[in-house]
């Protein structure tokens, strides 16, 4: 099992905060290859963005991982000391974020940020390292390079920032890149470009990506597994072709129903009722239920566990046990 | 065709900028026309900038419009008669966060309205007006005396349209609703309008940037770029047959939430960034990213013009 | 290779352990106690709640609460006035100089041999034979009621100057502002002293007026405080205002039809109403420290009338032989400044919005 790139293992994270304890993530687990682009999909509070966080451990002051595994090549990332984790955050595994804006210092010139990059993470120094800038500004597909390395974030529009950043992110070949929301504030258009590019890139370099979004679009575009978040915990993961067309989770199919439909748009929707999970309080059973239409008694006090469905797909749903209690259960 | 509820005429809005110690007119919407049927709805899709939202609130008088005409059921909406206007045009916003006044508890917030146009006699009135609003937008009459800070995004949004429905407005300008709220959320205030819709038969413009919900909400559809509207066309005729090569771009550039559907789909990724608006390039906006553009769309700017069934595109080449 | 069998859920989890009733499709009431709301707090409560978790806020309010406490119910209790010079049956005592705390002069002891009974002097008495402790008291009164009431004037001119300002913008805003940096450019202390100098020149009030009562230095050294200080308030409450206009709050009022006097009363005022208060708060204390220091350079209230300044002042001379003469004022202008200052801060981290996580 341990030939994964990436095996995150029953994590659990918490934020201390004066309300109580908030768990984020809890008891999530899933695997990367490399290679693999995988989507991590929830709405807001669903603990995808604090899992991303947790791989990288660079959660808020209040944050911490209470239990479970991040397996790096076999090796467990939460043992690690401060200095070994500056080691692998950049040279292993890199993080872009949702606002490009707020992650570039505006008071330093994209060069001066850039080459700090390099020179952090790799042995080039002086005319080498301005070269590597360059020559990653040229990847991402940013014209003109020499001129914008003496250009300020905000002389950048949003698209071209997110590039700098994901040039930043690339800046000594990592193993895996977590773009955490890259696209949420860019227009359509500029998404695109930028979707192409990493998409282009993976293929380039051969790194794994995590891609963590609310959007089902990009999810479906981009992703060759996915996995679904609500309230901290995964409600199913597989692939983009059963999680779309073979949905397990109540969730994920109140998800897939409440988004227009491309083929029959004047189709009324059909919204998942209810309000979002409150962290503070979180139910004893599954944590969809309140919203549930089909939700059971047993939904209400015991947490699903995760099963296998087939060998491409898990889910987490007691309906899938109450057919299989009842008989009808179809080998596959 | 009947009389149309909202006609917009050549509608102009620049904002003076000042950089230094010049000052340059940013051309937020320039002359944009467009009209608005009795209980229909009209998407406004463009991107970050296009001057959307301020098409939106110059409409309402928001902003004192540089130029241009705004009729409201065959009236012309001024300065003068804008007070009395307002209680037939109302608007919803988009960030269910900032558009609520922390400070005041739901019930407040939905009475303004019928303060400020006095439209209830007494307390008990008033009371149960905004409880019968309460209910028509699906909040729980119980939660009246709390703070908007206690509510989700979505019943947050709830509450923003209680209050526009409150004067029983004919329409209602919807400024990026739903872009704020998670996608569970969404289809709930979106399946509210539409109800609202019709049991009230109010129209609505939608502004938004998601083109999937513009498209399932609206029966027709205006693009706009760079202040202007480059392509207007019923729903369905604009995502089968865009013309304008902006409008064919946006689609194709839309993530479809289906895996073999959106990979299969050939892609046009548009090069470069939106030009700034101080900063225009001469004729049409668009051509500093089109791929048809020729040497008369640098000269001269190409006007909206009819290509049948109600389709209006700006282009010289397609 | 993949064993088929191995994906039936049948095979992953033991079925046995269910029952029927299990799957019985849950209640809305069921569903619904899963979903609950949080306990509704008002803004004041949950702020409230936050001020009382601090306990060097506390703190504060206590010791606040016990001065104020004690500079109201002393001058019921102790039998001296404060310009008052001791005196046995009728007699001036001419002992009861520079008394120790809790002593009495040899007069008084005679007086209390003799069966009398005579209220302690819990401070001593100063040097012209005056119950230390209540002019202590009454310095504290006068101290807190300028502090007090110069902040209130701060703050109505300045709210008015600043929420004007802020709220139309543009040119008008250009002007007042500038008007207000001239005013910030002014060595402020120098000027302080210049008006204060002039205007015991030339104020006067009808005799038996409540101004009057007060004392030409005493309303000369509010208007001073006044005419300085509320530049700092104007400043902060128009920025406020600009940062408070451009939520869309604001403009959905302005598209329900809302008037600008309403939109200022309804929703501007109250949103900057919690800074408002904890920079009033602040104030204060440093009213009272420069009430202190103008009464210490001896242009502060006018004699007898003390205030805790003047009390320092006057504990000078005598500062090697009777050093509590200074100690007793000095400490409860540390003690007011400082629980002012800590509540202050408890009151802006609790109601400040922009500090909430």
């Amino acid at each position: 099992m341990s030939d994964h790139l990436l095996s995150v293992q029953n994590l659990h994270t918490s934020f201390f905060t004066d309300a109580g304890e908030v768990q984020a993530v809890n008891g999530v687990n899933f695997d990367l290859d490399r290679g693999e682009i995988l989507g991590i999909v929830g709405e807001s509070g669903s603990g995808k963005s604090v899992t991303a966080y947790s791989i990288m451990q660079i959660l808020a002051e209040t944050g911490r991982i209470v239990d479970g595994k991040i397996l790096y090549n076999g090796e467990d990332l939460t043992g690690w000391s401060e200095k070994q984790m500056q080691a692998f955050r950049g040279k292993c595994c890199s993080i872009i974020f949702q606002d490009p804006m707020t992650s570039l210092n505006p008071v330093f010139t994209i060069g001066s940020q850039m080459k700090e990059a390099v020179v952090l993470h790799t042995d080039k120094r002086g005319s080498d390292a301005d070269a590597r800038v360059v020559e990653l500004l040229e990847l991402v597909g940013i014209n003109e390079p020499r001129k914008r390395v003496k250009q300020y974030p905000f002389e950048l529009s949003g698209g071209m920032r997110q590039r700098v950043m994901i040039a930043m992110a690339l800046a000594c070949e990592p193993d895996i890149l977590i773009a955490d929301e890259p696209t949420t504030a860019l227009d359509v258009t500029i998404q695109a470009q930028i979707l192409e590019l990493i998409q282009g890139l993976q293929k380039k370099l051969g790194m794994a990506v995590i891609l963590v979004t609310h959007d089902l679009g990009v999810i479906a575009d981009m992703c060759d597994n996915i996995v679904v978040m609500y309230g901290g915990r995964i409600c199913e993961r597989g692939t983009a072709h059963e999680i779309f067309y073979n949905p397990r989770h109540e969730y994920t199919k109140g998800l897939l129903r409440s988004i227009p439909n491309v083929n029959n748009m004047k189709k009324k929707l059909i919204p998942i009722s209810g309000t979002p999970i409150n962290m503070l309080n979180m139910p004893k059973g599954c944590a969809f239920c309140a919203r549930c239409d089909s939700a059971m008694k047993i939904c209400l006090t015991e947490v699903p566990e995760e099963l296998w469905i087939n060998e491409n797909h898990k889910a987490a749903c007691w309906l899938n046990i109450r057919d299989a209690f009842r008989g009808k259960e179809e080998a596959e | 065709m009947s009389e149309p509820l909202v006609e917009v005429k050549n509608l102009k809005q620049y904002f003076p900028v000042r950089s230094g110690m010049k000052t340059q007119m940013l051309k937020a919407v320039d002359d944009v026309s467009f009209t608005v049927g009795q209980g229909e709805t009209l998407g406004l899709v463009g991107e970050s900038g296009c001057g959307k939202t301020t098409v939106g609130r110059t409409l309402l008088r928001l902003y004192e419009p540089t130029a241009g005409e705004v009729r409201f059921d065959g009236e012309l909406v001024t300065d003068k008669n804008i007070h009395a206007m307002r209680k037939q045009m109302q608007m919803v916003f988009q960030d269910p966060y900032s558009s609520l006044d922390p400070r005041m508890t739901v019930e407040d917030i939905i009475g303004e309205p019928l303060d400020v146009h006095h439209l209830c006699s007494g307390r008990k009135e008033r009371r149960e007006k905004i409880l019968e609003l309460m209910s028509y937008v699906g909040l729980n009459a119980e939660h009246a005396r709390r703070y908007a800070h206690e509510f989700s995004g979505g019943q947050r949004q709830r509450i923003g349209i209680a209050r526009a429905l409150a004067v029983n407005p004919k329409f209602i300008v919807c400024d990026e609703p739903v872009s704020a709220l998670d996608v569970s959320i969404q289809a709930q205030v979106i399946n509210m309008f539409e109800e609202l819709q019709e049991k009230l038969g109010v129209a609505y413009l939608f502004i938004a940037h998601d083109l999937l919900v513009v498209h399932h909400i609206s029966r027709r559809i205006a693009v706009m770029y760079l202040g202007k509207i480059v392509e207007i066309a019923d729903a369905d005729e604009l995502n089968e047959h865009p013309i304008h090569p902006y409008t064919e771009s946006l689609l194709s550039a839309v993530p479809i939430p289906d895996p073999e559907i959106t990979r299969a789909r050939q892609r046009i990724i548009l090069e470069g960034d939106v030009p700034s608006p101080l900063n225009m390039p001469s004729g049409c906006a668009f051509r500093t990213r089109c791929r048809y553009a020729t040497e008369q769309c640098t000269r001269e700017c190409p006007a909206l013009s009819n290509r049948g069934g109600g389709h209006q595109v700006a282009c010289w080449n397609r | 290779m993949e064993n088929p069998k191995k994906h039936l859920l049948s095979a992953q989890i033991d079925l046995s352990k269910f029952s029927e009733a299990n799957f019985i499709p849950a209640t809305e009431d069921e569903k619904r106690q899963q979903d609950v709301m949080s306990e509704s707090t008002t803004f004041f409560k949950d702020g409230m709640r936050k001020l009382f978790k601090n306990p060097l806020a506390v703190a504060s309010l206590i010791v606040l609460a016990c001065i104020i406490l004690t500079i109201i119910v002393a001058p019921m209790i102790v039998p001296y006035r404060y310009e008052e010079i001791l005196s046995v049956n009728g007699r001036r005592d001419k002992g009861a100089k520079n008394l120790a705390p809790f002593t009495y002069s040899e007069m008084e002891q005679k007086y209390i041999a003799e069966g009398g009974t005579r209220f302690p002097h819990i401070f001593g008495t100063d040097e012209q034979c005056r119950d230390y402790f209540i002019r202590v008291v009454y310095g504290t009164r006068i101290s807190l009621s300028v502090g007090f009431f110069a902040s209130i004037i701060v703050l109505i001119i300045g709210m008015l100057y600043g929420s004007i300002s802020g709220y139309l913008g543009g040119r008008v805003d250009l002007i007042m502002m500038r008007i207000v940096d001239i005013i910030y450019s002014l060595p402020d202390m120098l000027i302080i002293i210049l008006l204060k100098v002039v205007l015991d020149e030339r104020l006067s009030f009808p005799a038996g007026s409540f101004l009057a009562k007060l004392g030409t230095s005493m309303v000369s050294l509010f208007i001073v405080f006044g005419l300085l200080y509320w530049v700092g308030m104007a400043r902060l409450i128009r920025g406020q205002i600009l940062s408070i206009k451009e939520n869309e709050y604001i403009l959905a009022a302005r598209a329900i039809g809302a008037s600008s006097g309403r939109i200022i009363r309804k929703h501007i005022i109250p949103n900057c109403l919690s800074v408002i208060i904890i920079s009033t708060a602040l104030q204060i204390p440093s009213a009272i420290f420069t009430e202190s220091f103008l009464s210490f350079v001896g242009i502060g209230v006018k004699a007898p009338m003390p205030s805790l300044g003047s009390l320092a002042n006057a504990a000078r001379e005598g500062l090697q032989s009777y050093p509590y003469k200074l100690i007793f004022p000095a400490l409860m202008i540390c003690l007011i400044v400082l629980s002012l200052n800590l509540l202050g801060d408890g009151l802006r981290d609790a109601f400040d919005p922009k500090l909430r996580r």
